[in-house]
């Protein structure tokens, strides 16, 4: 399918495809097996400033959006969805202060991550304030020139890793999401660090650790827009992150139906290769239809949300959804056609398998996107009445 | 400091195929690349340019697409580039085509270092390098594995060069040539900005003309070796095996090999 990319984007496409195939597909398995952070790599990506594809020229970016960053984490993820997220969560980190930043902090902080000199991470879940985001119970209190946060944020991408911090804390309890806001804070503030890193079932190259707070001071300058809006910020910084998640769920499918046609066209059964059987076929044309599907509701709510529409929740939600449904599937059938191979670990499908999963989990599961997603048809059929 | 980096368009050879007939490389529907060896002098030079600050200029003598492997070149980080390309230039062999860069070195004048690879992957002669230094009057330091230390203000180069037993250390004065091996360094990918940098950047073309020197010294006709003819060597006959007990087995080989006066 041609999607009329332009050459800038073919740019951005071909260049994570080579540094997937050149360097990420050798040592996938090993990353993935020894839960290792892929720092050689993120050095590679930020040399050929991936990291800025989404960013303005101004702050050191090659200017493109959403779409652009699509582009690359598909790319990244068909080959190793653990690697793609490390790189992708750094854009849900740095989304915060590109929407809602002032001239001094998007000069301050955005340079650095789009030259990938830093990474970034966005902080919202704890362990009570899962899909309800309301439930936050992360304080910071205003003193004099200062916040002081208190509390622990749960399952954090790029945990440890990251330098750059967006974290929602609550400034005024009494007034529940309404009493949410969203700081910057920086690695080796005092005050400030990490819990344990946690063992995953898939992505597992990715750090997800706990970040702790305890009497963590921050100037007042790093209060993100203004106090009270902290869960809108987060809600649209998802709201343009989501379409990633749609890309790192069709490139893992991708990657996934890659190994499933190679194994099919070479393994023999009954004297043919089991590509020429029925069954398999139809198992393959169902998984390259659903890919596409899901590669274009997902190109088209990047496009969507580069266009500066601002009602992006739902076709946003959609990709997320309908992408990750895909992925969980069509990489569960890639298990199926490569048979008892497909369950070992010798073979690469099982660790796609395992990476899909949490596309349907992160970044908002996809029952709330479902949630999202009827809320905003009610919404538009009440608006017309 | 200004480097120079020559470099040489070649096909992919991963997955080429010989021609039965006419026994030449079935260039069609092949990708072109830069030379796999000329990159790691790509990377050397941008590493020298970091260092201690430097100009750097990419330059190949090829056919008007080689401009394609160019701006790969400056895509990794090369500020200039220069394509020799002209029908005069074509046939050329080893000499010929050092002697070609060497005119088009002399115009680029002054220069600190030259870097090449050692080597062109399809035809592996490993000889231009070297001869380009002759043709300029330079001191060159073939398969250069490490360079320790570029002293501008003595003007002198320390690189250690590859042997097959071990490595000599040698020191050169500059301008010098230096054709390097795969062992020393780890070539960048192109970055973003720089493949846009690329695009847009104005290649100059010097022809024949610009060059300015006896046509007949240039291409075929300027060439002292020409190839007669190209084969494929016979495939190599089955192997004998021979089977039995061993103590009979080790007396037949040692007879087959006395017959041949091998042992």
């Amino acid at each position: 399918m041609d999607y009329f990319l332009t050459e800038e984007q073919i740019m951005i496409r071909d260049l994570a495809r080579k540094i997937a195939q050149e360097k990420i597909l050798p040592v996938r398995a090993e990353l993935d097996e020894r839960e290792e952070f892929p720092w050689p790599i993120i050095q590679c990506l930020a040399e050929a400033d991936l990291f800025g594809v989404y960013l303005p020229e101004e702050y050191g970016g090659c200017g493109g959006g959403c779409f652009e960053l699509c582009l690359a984490v598909e790319e990244l993820s068909r080959v190793c969805g653990g690697v793609a997220v490390s790189y992708a969560a750094s854009a849900l980190g740095a989304f915060p202060i590109l929407l809602f930043g002032n001239e001094q902090q998007k000069e301050r902080y955005l340079p650095e991550i789009a030259q990938g000199k830093k990474l970034a991470a966005f902080a919202l879940t704890e362990a009570n304030a899962g899909s309800d985001a309301g439930g936050i119970q992360t304080t910071a209190r205003l003193e004099g020139d200062e916040y002081v946060l208190n509390g622990t944020k749960q399952w954090i991408t790029n945990g440890g890793e990251a330098h750059i911090y967006t974290v929602i804390a609550m400034t005024d309890r009494s007034k529940g999401s309404r009493g949410a806001s969203a700081f910057i804070v920086e690695k080796g503030t005092p005050g400030f660090s990490f819990g344990k890193k946690e063992k995953k079932m898939g992505i597992r190259s990715s750090a997800t650790r706990e970040l702790v707070f305890t009497d963590c001071r921050i100037p007042k300058e790093n209060l993100l827009a203004k106090e009270g809006m902290g869960f809108m910020v987060a809600m649209k910084t998802l709201d343009n992150s989501r379409p990633g998640i749609g890309a790192q769920a069709v490139g893992i499918a991708q990657g996934a139906l890659d190994e499933a046609l190679d194994y099919a066209r070479e393994r023999v059964q009954f004297g043919k290769p089991i590509s020429s059987f029925q069954a398999i076929q139809h198992m393959m044309a169902d998984m390259a239809t659903q890919i596409e599907a899901a590669r274009a509701l997902t190109y088209a709510a990047a496009r969507y949300i580069d266009s500066g529409a601002k009602d992006v929740s739902k076709v946003s939600a959609m990709a997320k959804v309908f992408a990750s449904d895909v992925a969980m599937n069509v990489t569960t059938q890639a298990v199926q056609i490569l048979g008892g191979y497909g369950y070992m670990r010798e073979y690469p499908v099982e660790k796609m398998m395992r990476d899909a999963k949490i596309t349907q989990i992160y970044e908002g599961t996809n029952q709330i996107q479902r949630n999202v997603i009827a809320l905003s048809l009610i919404k538009e059929k009440a608006q017309k009445r | 400091m200004k480097i120079i980096v020559c470099i040489k368009q070649v096909p992919e050879t991963g997955n080429v195929k010989i021609d039965p007939q006419t026994h030449t490389l079935i260039r069609s529907g092949v990708p072109s690349i830069i030379n796999p060896l000329d990159t790691y002098a790509i990377e050397e030079a941008l590493r020298w340019k970091e260092k201690l600050g430097a100009s750097t200029l990419v330059l190949s003598m090829g056919p008007p697409q080689a401009e394609e492997a160019l701006r790969e070149a400056v895509s990794m980080g090369i500020d200039q580039a220069l394509l020799l390309t002209d029908r005069r230039f074509a046939g050329a062999d080893t000499y010929a085509t050092a002697y070609t860069l060497s005119l088009a070195i002399r115009k680029l004048a002054p220069y600190d270092l030259i870097f090449c690879g050692k080597q062109a992957i399809d035809g592996d002669t490993a000889q231009v390098g070297p001869a380009l230094a002759e043709h300029l009057g330079i001191p060159h330091i073939a398969y250069v594995k490490k360079i320790e230390d570029i002293d501008l203000q003595k003007a002198t180069v320390r690189a250690h060069r590859l042997m097959e037993d071990g490595y000599e250390i040698l020191d050169s004065r500059l301008p010098a040539l230096l054709t390097v091996v795969k062992e020393i360094n780890e070539p960048r990918f192109p970055s973003l900005k720089g493949k846009m940098r690329a695009k847009k950047l104005e290649i100059p073309i010097w022809g024949a003309d610009d060059l300015g020197a006896e046509v007949a010294n240039f291409g075929l006709s300027g060439s002292p070796t020409q190839v007669k003819e190209i084969f494929a060597p016979p495939a190599r006959g089955k192997g004998e095996i021979l089977t039995g007990e061993a103590p009979l087995i080790a007396q037949t080989l040692i007879e087959r090999l006395k017959a041949q006066k091998i042992i």
